[in-house]
C-alpha cells in the first residue's frame, strides 16, 4: 500500500487523533496563559510568600520530566484520593501545569525586559501599579515575549504526544494503534510526523506575520 | 504655606547614606535649580519628592499632602506633581498624542475628547502640534523631551520636577527644551530642576541650591551663589563647571 492509500484508509482515525491533540493543546494553552500571567506576576512580586510559591511551582515543573508529571497525575494522585481522572482531563492538567510554569518564566522575563523608567513614568503621572502594568508594561512586554510565546505553543503541541503514555488517543497514540494492526510503521510514522508538522508550520507563519506587523507599528 | 516642604529628609540605600539631612521650602511659583557633583544626592532628593524613592526619614509635604505618610494615597498625590526624566521615558508603543492623553483618560479625569483637545493644545505649546500622530521613536531627543513635558502637564500639576532633563540630549537640542521650561517658569509654575545647565540656572532660577554629600551646602539667588559663593565646596564645584 502506498503512503497515500494508507493515509486515506486511516483518515477518520488519524483526524480524530489530530483533533484530540489540537483541542487538548488549545485548552491547555488557555489555562497555561492564565497560570503564566498569575505566576509570572508572582515571580516579580514584592511579597516574599507569593514569590516563594511561584518559585517552587516553576522549580518543580521544570525540574521533573513531563512524563513523570503525567504518571503522577493520572496514576499517583488517584492512588491516594481514590478518584480516577479520565485520560483527557489528566492530560490537560499535566500539559497546563507544564506550559504554565514555562510561561510564568516568559512573563517574568518579558516584564523585566521593559525598562524601569517606563514604570516610573507611569507612576509619576498618578497611575496605580496595576494601571501602569496594564497600560504601559504588559503591552510592551507582550511584544517582546511574542516569539517565545509561539515557541511555547509549539513545544506544548509536541509535548501532548507524551500523553499517549496514559492512554490518551491523541495523534501519536492513534498512530501506534494503527501500526499495531497493519505493521506499516515506516510509512505511518511519516504520516504522523507530517500531521504534526503542518499545524506547527502554520503557527510559525502566523507569528512571523504578527511580528512583522508589530514592528511596523513601532516605527 | 509653602508649596513644597522638605524637613529632615534622609535616604539610605542599604548602608549608603545618600541624603543626610535635607531641609527645603519651595514657595508657589518659585523656580529652584538644584546643582551639585554627581552622586551628591540631588536626583535622589527630587525622586523622594514624588516618592519614586521611599525616604528613610523626615517628612515631605507637597500642597498639604504628606508624601511620606505610608497610609496616604500616593497615586492621588502624584497626580499633582509632574515629573520629567533624563531619559524621557515616553511610552514607545503609543503615539505622541496617546502619550499625552493616556494618564487623564486612564484615571478618568477627562473624556477621550477632552483629553485629546488638551493634548493637542499642550503639543502646540511645546511646538510639536504636527507630530501628534508620530511614534516617539520617530522624534529627536529634544522633541521627545518636549513631549514628555507636555505629558506631565496634561495632568495639570501644581508642581513640576525635572531630573536632569537635558543631560541625555545632543548639544544642539538642549536649547529647545530649556526654552519650553523657561516659558513654563514665566507662566508661574512651581519648579524644582536638577540640572548641569548653569546658564539656565543663572537666568531662570529664583533660588539655586548646591547639594554635596547629602546636605544642602549653600543656597541663595543665582547671582549670589554663582558670583559670590561662601562655601569652599561650592567654590570648588563652580570652578570646575563654569
Amino acid at each position: 500500500m502506498s503512503i497515500f492509500e494508507l493515509f486515506i484508509n486511516n483518515f477518520p482515525r488519524l483526524m480524530s487523533g489530530l483533533w484530540v491533540t489540537i483541542y487538548v493543546t488549545l485548552i491547555a494553552l488557555a489555562i497555561a496563559a492564565v497560570l503564566g500571567i498569575c505566576f509570572g506576576l508572582m515571580l516579580i512580586s514584592s511579597n516574599r510568600i507569593l514569590r516563594g510559591i511561584a518559585k517552587v511551582y516553576v522549580a518543580i515543573i521544570r525540574g521533573t520530566p513531563i512524563i513523570v508529571q503525567a504518571f503522577f497525575i493520572y496514576f499517583g494522585i488517584p492512588n491516594v484520593t481514590g478518584v480516577r481522572l479520565d485520560a483527557t482531563t489528566a492530560g490537560i492538567i499535566t500539559l497546563s501545569l507544564n506550559a504554565g510554569a514555562y510561561s510564568a518564566e516568559l512573563v517574568r522575563g518579558g516584564i523585566q525586559s521593559v525598562p524601569k523608567g517606563q514604570m516610573e513614568a507611569a507612576r509619576s503621572l498618578g497611575l496605580s501599579k496595576s494601571q501602569a502594568m496594564t497600560q504601559v508594561i504588559l503591552p510592551q512586554a507582550i511584544r517582546i515575549m511574542l516569539p517565545s510565546i509561539v515557541n511555547q505553543c509549539i513545544i506544548t503541541l509536541k509535548d501532548s504526544s507524551i500523553l499517549s503514555v496514559i492512554g490518551l488517543t491523541e495523534l501519536t497514540q492513534t498512530g501506534r494503534l494503527i501500526i499495531a494492526n497493519n505493521f506499516e510503521s515506516f510509512k505511518m510514522w511519516i504520516i504522523v510526523a507530517i500531521m504534526y508538522l503542518i499545524p506547527i508550520l502554520i503557527l510559525t507563519k502566523i507569528s512571523q506575520t504578527i511580528e512583522k506587523r508589530l514592528k511596523i507599528g513601532k516605527n | 504655606m509653602a508649596k513644597i516642604e522638605v524637613k529632615n529628609l534622609k535616604k539610605s540605600f542599604d548602608d549608603l547614606e545618600v541624603l543626610k539631612d535635607i531641609n527645603l521650602e519651595v514657595e508657589e511659583g518659585e523656580v529652584i535649580c538644584v546643582i551639585g557633583p554627581s552622586g551628591s544626592g540631588k536626583s535622589t532628593m527630587l525622586r523622594c519628592i514624588n516618592a519614586l524613592e521611599e525616604s528613610t526619614g523626615g517628612t515631605i509635604i507637597v500642597d498639604d499632602n504628606d508624601i511620606t505618610d505610608k497610609n496616604g494615597d500616593i497615586d492621588l498625590y502624584r497626580q499633582n506633581i509632574g515629573m520629567v526624566f533624563q531619559q524621557f521615558n515616553l511610552f514607545p508603543h503609543k503615539s505622541v498624542l496617546e502619550n499625552v492623553m493616556m494618564a487623564p483618560v486612564t484615571l478618568k479625569l477627562k473624556t477621550k475628547e477632552e483629553a485629546e483637545e488638551t493634548a493637542r493644545n499642550l503639543l502646540k505649546r511645546v511646538g510639536l502640534a504636527e507630530k501628534a500622530d508620530s511614534m516617539p521613536s520617530e522624534l529627536s531627543g529634544g522633541q521627545q523631551q518636549r513631549v514628555a513635558i507636555a505629558r506631565a502637564l496634561a495632568m495639570n500639576p501644581d508642581v513640576m520636577l525635572f531630573d536632569e532633563p537635558t543631560s541625555a540630549l545632543d548639544p544642539e537640542m538642549v536649547g529647545e527644551v530649556l526654552n519650553v521650561m523657561k516659558e513654563l517658569a514665566q507662566e508661574g509654575m512651581t519648579m524644582v530642576v536638577v540640572t548641569h545647565e548653569m546658564g539656565f540656572a543663572r537666568e531662570v532660577a529664583d533660588r539655586v541650591i548646591f547639594i554635596d554629600d547629602g546636605f544642602i551646602v549653600e543656597e541663595g539667588p543665582p547671582q549670589e551663589v554663582f558670583n559670590n559663593p561662601q562655601n569652599d565646596r561650592t567654590k570648588d564645584f563652580l570652578n570646575k563647571v563654569l
